[in-house]
């Protein structure tokens, strides 16, 4: 077990039943490091989380925290972690102060103590701190449930889908906090189901069915995505993802955002012979341009080729 | 101990924060006392009686007589024949009948054994019974006034004379009888409910999550969830026999902390059961079923409205595991005939035992890890 890594998995296993959620996974993450866990729902990203942190025992494989194993030493691992569960689950009918003190309570610790660590977070909820926590707005909550999470000043912060269910603007502030953190050398594990917040983390694992399927920097899974990217819009959106799904040169068609991004069969198309395609089946204004891809055509691309 | 201070102050934040808490702990204790003691009584008064005078005499009127000055009768109806007065009995407009033969008088006057006919609605049985008893001790009063009236100069015969004495409750007042018990019930229900809807609460609720993933330990949790209840139930205990004080007046003869002492151990026992259910249920509902299960079983059997002597032999078998037969039956010791420590000794030694196996079923049941 390698000490300097702030969590080591090794062929972790869990099954419900007869389905697998996880299958032998094993990987490293280093201290300091926010690391996001990419992939959809099911993928097994939660149960993940909640044997790292000490509240499911895997079937097989064993994991630690800081070198303490998250079965043996569950009792030093829920100290030096902060853990912030997918579902809402502070006391919604306690208020925003009255939460915060309960955990920084039980954790023998006071806010003023930690308070530089969440002041940021905390900041922008204080003026609603006499406000019961269930009457707060999905955004407001979850800086209420990251400030609970950080309270007693964590080593390793687990973070499950912290963004589902937020909207674009709180998310964005949210990843910001994170980058915060950071600083304050603790290690982050996130996941979410959105491929667009992994540019934001320092590492990415793509997870699919209790596999991870890639792992690398944001930045080399873009280097390592080796195919040519097109866009194409029309002026009926809604025809065009099937009319270019069957055109025999094209080998992955999807959607994303107002256009439509296909991958040729080879490393390019003839064009022409598209529009003209397109065309003939009654599309005007067509508009055709390759493009850059992003970490999220190279996990559509590897998730769709892989199954 | 500071982090079973802070589960103690988050937990009467809760509870005193929730609507319908304080009408609970005041307002289920009045309405309960009230209701259940009045009706819950084996008293039998106005049994609605018919009459079928086919005698017509001086001794049949005194005997009809007698029926019509007891409290417990109230002739309803006077019929010629049987087949009228039985349909009163079929229509459930009468409970009894009461047949006097033709020569009744005429019987008595010649030493021979006159006959009354007593015909009683037994669908209920242990009220038929009575009302039967009842009706005897009427007719056997006629027949003492005929004796002293007919042999008035005889010697009296040597007679065994039976003299009642009730003990404890001297005037057979059904409401003493029945209110030490259920001041147990109030207290168990409120206890054993919510402290089995508690846990579950958190676990529907997600929190139980936030909560598993900290340093609390398992006492410290299940202290911090047990205590709260506990004292709401003991004053709901001493809020309940204020009310038997002043709106019944029942005696407590016994000595008060001996009391609360005894409810003390026995409340533990109730909610640990609560806490245990609460733990192996994973929705409220289910909670609800189980709690409702056992607490209908034990309060049936537990000699609230039914003797246990007169229960089957395994029942009271049982009712060596039913903790509410026990607090009863100890309740009614200590405010009823004022009994002390030593007279119910050993029925506290079980509930102390039955307290410490429960609670650390409890404790143990209570998993922070999931396999």
């Amino acid at each position: 077990m390698n000490s300097e890594m702030a969590v080591c998995a090794n062929a972790l296993s869990k099954f419900y039943q007869d389905k697998k959620a996880l299958d032998s996974l094993s990987f490293e993450i280093e201290m300091g490091s926010l690391f996001g866990f990419i992939g959809p729902d099911g993928a097994g990203k939660t149960s993940l989380f909640r044997i790292l942190n000490s509240l499911l025992i895997p079937d097989g494989g064993t994991a630690s925290i800081l070198g303490f194993d998250t079965v043996k030493d569950y009792k030093q691992i829920r100290r030096i972690i902060g853990y912030m569960p997918g579902r809402f689950s502070l006391y919604q009918d306690l208020t925003v102060e009255e939460n915060l003190k309960f955990f920084a309570g039980i954790f023998k610790t006071t806010i003023k103590e930690n308070y530089h660590l969440i002041e940021d977070i905390y900041r922008h909820i204080e003026p609603f701190k006499n406000r019961k926590a269930g009457k707060l707005s999905g955004g407001m909550k979850q800086k209420l449930a990251l400030s609970c999470a950080l309270i007693h000043k964590p080593e390793v912060l687990i973070l499950d889908e912290p963004t589902t269910g937020v909207d674009a603007v709180s998310r964005g502030e949210f990843w910001e906090m994170l980058q915060k953190l950071k600083t304050q050398n603790i290690t982050i594990l996130v996941s979410t189901p959105y491929m667009d917040e992994a540019s934001l983390c320092d590492e990415v694992a793509l997870m699919q069915e209790g596999k991870i399927m890639q792992r690398a920097t944001p930045e080399r899974i873009i280097e390592a995505f080796n195919e040519t990217l097109w866009s194409v819009q029309s002026d009926k959106m809604f025809e065009l993802l099937s009319h270019l799904s069957s055109f025999p040169e094209i080998r992955l068609v999807y959607r994303s955002g107002d256009h439509i991004c296909f991958i040729p069969r080879k490393q390019s198309v003839e064009e022409k012979n598209l529009l003209a395609y397109l065309e003939n089946l009654g599309h005007q204004s067509v508009k055709l341009k390759q493009i850059k891809p992003t970490i999220e055509d190279s996990f559509i691309y590897q998730m769709q080729t892989q199954n | 101990m500071r982090t079973v201070i802070f589960i103690l102050q988050k937990e009467f934040r809760q509870i005193f924060r929730d609507k319908i808490m304080l009408p609970i702990i005041f307002i289920v204790p009045v309405v309960q006392l009230l209701i259940l003691s009045y009706t819950a009584t084996f008293e039998i008064k106005n049994t609605r009686i018919v009459i079928v005078d086919q005698d017509h005499s001086q001794a049949s009127r005194e005997l009809v007589f007698h029926f019509e000055s007891s409290s417990f009768f109230k002739v309803v109806a006077r019929q010629q024949n049987y087949q009228q007065a039985s349909e009163w009995l079929q229509n459930g407009d009468a409970d009894q009948l009461i047949v006097i033969e033709a020569d009744f008088e005429k019987k008595i006057k010649t030493n021979q054994p006159a006959k009354v006919l007593l015909v009683t609605d037994a669908i209920n049985g242990s009220a038929a019974s009575l009302m039967n008893a009842y009706a005897q001790q009427v007719i056997q009063g006629f027949n003492k006034n005929l004796l002293a009236e007919q042999i008035p100069l005889q010697n009296k015969p040597i007679q065994i004379k039976v003299e009642p004495l009730f003990w404890y409750n001297p005037k057979l007042n059904y409401i003493t009888y029945m209110v030490p018990g259920i001041l147990v019930l109030l207290v168990t229900i409120i206890g054993f409910f919510l402290s089995g809807m508690n846990i579950v609460k958190e676990k529907e609720m997600g929190t139980i999550e936030q909560i598993n993933v900290t340093p609390i330990k398992k006492w410290q949790f299940i202290t911090g969830k047990l205590l709260p209840f506990w004292l709401i139930a003991l004053f709901d205990l001493v809020f309940g026999l204020g009310i038997a004080k002043v709106v019944f007046n029942i005696p407590f003869l016994g000595s008060f902390p001996l009391l609360m002492g005894v409810a003390a151990v026995y409340l533990l026992v109730v909610l640990a059961m609560g806490l245990l259910v609460s733990n192996l249920s994973d929705t409220m509902q289910q909670s609800m079923f189980i709690s409702w299960f056992f607490l209908v079983i034990f309060i049936l059997m537990s000699g609230l409205f039914t003797p246990i002597e007169s229960m089957p032999e395994w029942a009271q078998w049982f009712n060596k595991i039913n903790p509410i037969a026990y607090f009863i039956t100890i309740n009614r010791m200590i405010m009823l005939k004022g009994s002390g420590f030593s007279d119910f000794s050993e029925s506290f030694y079980v509930l102390s035992a039955y307290a410490i196996l429960i609670l650390m079923l409890a404790v143990n049941r209570y998993k922070k890890v999931k396999a």
